[in-house]
């Protein structure tokens, strides 16, 4: 059974420490605030409140897996709010438009700090701690230190959902129909494993399978039932979506694509990848400019849901996300962490985060514990001597994932995941 | 020449690694005031013989004794042999670049006055040590800004501020050009014409014939004889023949080469240094590889070899200054790796861990990581042809790994350098480098690598291999070039080859016809 067990999640419980954390955590508050943190409101303010630090977890893991650091994001955030909300009021473009033009402000000081890194050579440290005051600097001088609104139809990115529509399910129709979607596409994926494990040689028997997809099905089911079946108007949040999506599409860059091989080399081992054919330049440019169109994202996101934007927006995001994506997994050395699962460790925060506040606890013992939480959740890592942890949940929507096996082999050796830092420092 | 006392007497010294007995045996007698040369071919056990010498193999680790002065010594670190006079000098120095000659000097070994460092002392001192090494500088001059002639010069001066009785030299003179090489033997002639003793570690025979009052010979761990050189009768092939006085085993399969026609030609080769200008590492080299050939380089360490392999790669290492590559009778230019792999090359390095596995990544993952493209559309990875291709390599390459999802990490050393040429076998080159190709893994891995080596050559592609290990050259190899101190100074087919005359050829004192024969 123990066996088995270990099938279905992957790689026995040790593995899934972040997942278990997650749940038991919800649930420990579920209890100990009498079943204030499960309701629709609460778990779409969860989404909503965090929707744009888990969107910078995604830019920093791939930052962090490269080798890099990114601490700019929170005053690249607040640049981009701020030309995007002037934008809007004094030249009175519509919100879609808005968004682009954030995009682009954002791919722009991306291509900034990235020429920086990439072709000067300027630790990203340093880059973006240059970047950090520049931008924040930017946001005030632009804004004149004054918060500037946003036009109610701006403000869906960050606090609206998804419409209502057709017959009456009890459920929100939209959010009915995208968790139909996922569990169809959950199950299509099982089927699929098990015809072409037909083919080549079986590394995962059918009722393994089978039974991790039921899983997954069941948990999105009730996800589905708990923000579909909140108060009218309501349903599962927008910001939510394009977290979803962001998710989705970045997991497959990392890893699908040649890209996102090559990201991961670089961070595993300069040298051989150099000696690959990577052109670790490109690399470097490639993860800074998209970290700092994520952040001009998560920006536009928090502005939309704050109603307007000010001159202290960010402050202190870059700590948010880089903590997120160590408790998610990553090697401080690089080339190991997934999107995933820094998605999974910002998750983590967020909901510590709310269950102390219903709970009362102030903002004091908050920091306290959520710092305790972190530096516990790498200590476990170091302790069981891998550098990183990769998510939990691909492991279950995948089945285990090749990054993950091959961490499981590199376990024994302490050694490995330090010494492949040293020789990419070196290189 | 009238002996002195014997200083040190090493006897029946064993060192055994895991799997490895490096040291068998060895028994070695320095006079005082001698300069005694040890010889031996890469991996003899030189090196590993000096690090329990100088405490850092700590007594205990290794069997037999020490005896330094007429005492049994037993250190257990560099302090302990620092203290009792014998200093060693590395191969790669061990100097701080950013800090003066004097902090460098002192380092470890600081001039205390009443509160804290007295740099007024220091620099006086510094200063008459530079002196008796014959090194004219401002000792407050920063390490990095001297060249690595000087920089060689403030180890000695290190030493000699150590109170050294007996100076240990590991290779002294690798990373010198020819004046400075000169100027250092000068400093040890002069060095023993005051007393000093020292031990020498070196692959340049000329320049041991030169200096050397004695030589201990080293072959396969264990200590062959030691000539008197002060007595006559020792030359440079005297001494070769006791480095490589050992028979070829037939360890290699069998094989008959079907070799096509010229392909891939190199002329004028010419590469610098990427750190220390105006140091070449290539000096005009020429060659050429074959289709169906496997094409041997035999040098010591850092006779270029690497640098030469690397520089052709896209020059993936140092500074290109002439040269041109021909790839069937056509010029390419091959600016960067990934042109090199256009262009049908392959290079496997040495050093596997360093250069060649992302250690975090699986087989699959190292095995096709060099040839994405063939495996994706439109940069989207095609996951299961990876897998096939993946397997594929495994199974024909007899790699012992239960699945490719296994981390490259938990490989044996032969199972590892297995996926690394699968890694480059997987983009389908017309030529391949491979460099040392089979350090560090066990015989019969070695035996599965040149079949595959063989079988690489019989589908027409050429191959190249660079290798330490003479038999492993004189047995895979249709061709033998061999480089010195980034000069190919010759050719030899193999019936023609053997290792007393690639010997003489890699240590520079092959005949000058020969080198231009070439």
């Amino acid at each position: 059974m123990t066996s088995y067990l270990k099938q279905v999640f992957g790689g026995g419980v040790r593995q899934f420490g972040m997942v278990i954390a997650l749940v038991v955590l919800t649930l420990y508050f579920q209890v100990k605030t009498g079943g204030k943190v499960l309701t629709p409101t609460n778990a779409q303010n969860i989404i909503n409140g965090n929707s744009y630090i888990l969107i910078l977890a995604i830019g920093m893991v791939l930052v962090i897996i490269a080798g890099h650091i990114d601490l700019s994001v929170g005053s690249v955030a607040a640049a981009v709010g701020i030309i995007v909300a002037i934008a809007m009021r004094d030249w009175n473009i519509p919100w879609w438009v808005g968004i682009l033009l954030g995009l682009v402000v954002g791919l722009v000081i991306g291509a900034w700090q990235g020429t920086w890194v990439a072709y000067v050579g300027i630790p990203g440290f340093i880059t973006t701690l240059a970047g950090m005051l520049i931008f924040r600097g930017l946001n005030q001088l632009i804004g004149k230190n004054n918060s500037v609104p946003v036009p109610d139809s701006f403000q869906k990115i960050g606090s609206g959902y998804l419409p209502e529509w057709g017959p009456s399910t009890g459920l929100n129709n939209s959010t009915l129909l995208l968790g139909l979607i996922a569990i169809a596409w959950v199950l299509w994926s099982a089927f699929r494993q098990i015809s072409k494990s037909k083919d080549l040689d079986a590394t995962t028997p059918a009722p393994v399978i089978i039974t991790r997809a039921v899983l997954i099905s069941a948990v999105i089911a009730y996800l589905t039932y708990l923000f579909g079946s909140g108060r009218s108007g309501t349903s599962f949040p927008i910001s939510g979506c394009i977290l979803v999506f962001l998710v989705l599409v970045y997991s497959f860059v990392a890893n699908r694509t040649i890209t996102g091989r090559h990201v991961y080399a670089v961070g595993g081992n300069r040298s051989a990848a150099a000696l690959s054919g990577v052109n670790i330049k490109h690399v470097n440019f490639f993860v800074m400019a998209n970290m700092s169109m994520l952040a001009a994202l998560a920006g536009m996101v928090f502005v939309a849901r704050s109603t307007s934007s000010g001159p202290s927006d960010g402050v202190g995001w870059e700590l948010d996300a880089i903590a997120a994506v160590f408790i998610g997994g990553a090697a401080v050395s690089g080339g190991v962490g997934t999107v995933l699962g820094s998605v999974i460790g910002g998750l983590v925060m967020a909901v510590l985060n709310n269950g102390l506040a219903l709970q009362g606890v102030g903002s004091d013992w908050t920091q306290i514990i959520k710092g305790l939480v972190l530096l516990l959740a790498v200590a476990f890592d170091v302790y069981n001597k891998v550098q990183g942890r990769p998510s939990i949940i691909g492991t279950l929507l995948r089945g285990k994932s090749r990054r993950e096996a091959s961490l499981e082999a590199a376990e024994d050796s302490a050694s490995v995941p330090v010494s492949a830092g040293e020789t990419a420092a070196k290189g | 020449m009238v002996q002195g006392p014997v200083i040190l007497e090493m006897r029946s010294i064993t060192k055994e690694f895991p799997g490895v007995r490096a040291l068998d045996n060895v028994t070695m007698k320095v006079h005082a005031g001698e300069i005694h040369a040890i010889c031996g071919e890469n991996g003899a056990g030189k090196s590993t013989l000096m690090k329990i010498l100088s405490g850092v193999y700590p007594h205990g680790t290794y069997g037999g004794d020490i005896v330094y002065n007429g005492e049994v010594v037993e250190f257990s670190n560099i302090k302990q042999s620092e203290d009792a006079g014998i200093v060693i000098i590395h191969q790669e120095l061990a100097l701080i670049p950013e800090l003066s000659i004097t902090e460098n000097i002192f380092l470890g070994n600081e001039v205390k006055g009443r509160l804290g460092i007295d740099w007024d002392a220091a620099h006086r001192r510094a200063g008459e040590l530079l002196a008796r090494v014959g090194l004219d500088e401002n000792p407050s001059e920063i390490i990095k800004n001297i060249g690595v002639g000087k920089q060689q010069l403030v180890e000695i001066a290190k030493a000699l501020s150590k109170d050294v009785k007996l100076l240990i030299l590991d290779e002294p003179t690798s990373a010198l050009n020819e004046d400075d090489s000169a100027h250092l033997l000068d400093l040890l002639r002069g060095l023993r014409s005051k007393g000093m003793t020292s031990i020498m570690i070196s692959h340049k025979l000329n320049e041991i014939e030169a200096v050397a009052d004695s030589i201990t010979i080293i072959r396969d761990g264990r200590s062959v004889e030691t000539l008197d050189v002060t007595a006559g009768e020792v030359n440079e092939d005297r001494i070769i023949r006791g480095m490589v006085g050992r028979s070829l085993e037939s360890r290699f399969p069998d094989h008959t080469p079907n070799i096509g026609e010229k392909f891939f030609e190199v002329h004028d080769w010419t590469v610098e240094h990427p750190l220390v200008p105006g140091r070449l590492v290539c000096k005009g080299s020429d060659f050429f590889v074959r289709r169906g050939e496997i094409v041997g380089f035999a040098g010591i360490m850092g006779a270029g070899r690497t640098e030469l392999a690397r520089s052709i790669f896209g020059r993936s290492y140092g500074r290109y200054l002439q040269g041109t590559i021909k790839i069937n009778g056509e010029e390419v230019s091959l600016h960067t790796v990934q042109q090199a792999i256009d262009a049908k090359i392959a290079y496997v390095p040495e050093d596997r861990k360093a250069l060649g596995l992302n250690l975090l990544d699986n087989i699959e993952d190292t095995m096709v990581s060099a040839g994405l493209k063939k495996i994706s559309r439109r940069t989207v990875i095609d996951g299961d042809a990876a897998h096939a291709a993946a397997e594929q390599y495994r199974k024909s390459l007899n790699v012992k790994a239960p699945s490719v999802e296994m981390g490259v990490a938990k490989l044996s050393g032969g199972n590892q350098q297995k996926v690394l040429l699968a890694k480059w076998m997987f983009p389908e080159p017309d030529l391949l480098i491979l460099d040392e190709p089979t350090r560090g893994i066990d015989v019969g891995a070695k035996y599965e690598i040149y079949g595959l080596v063989q079988r690489l050559a019989d589908e027409g592609k050429g191959v190249v291999v660079i290798s330490s290990e003479l038999p492993e050259l004189l047995g895979l190899a249709d061709r033998i070039y061999t480089i010195f101190e980034g000069t190919i100074t010759g050719v030899l087919n193999r019936g023609d080859a053997d290792q007393e005359s690639l010997m003489r050829l890699m240590t520079g004192s092959g005949g000058s016809a020969e080198a231009k024969a070439s």
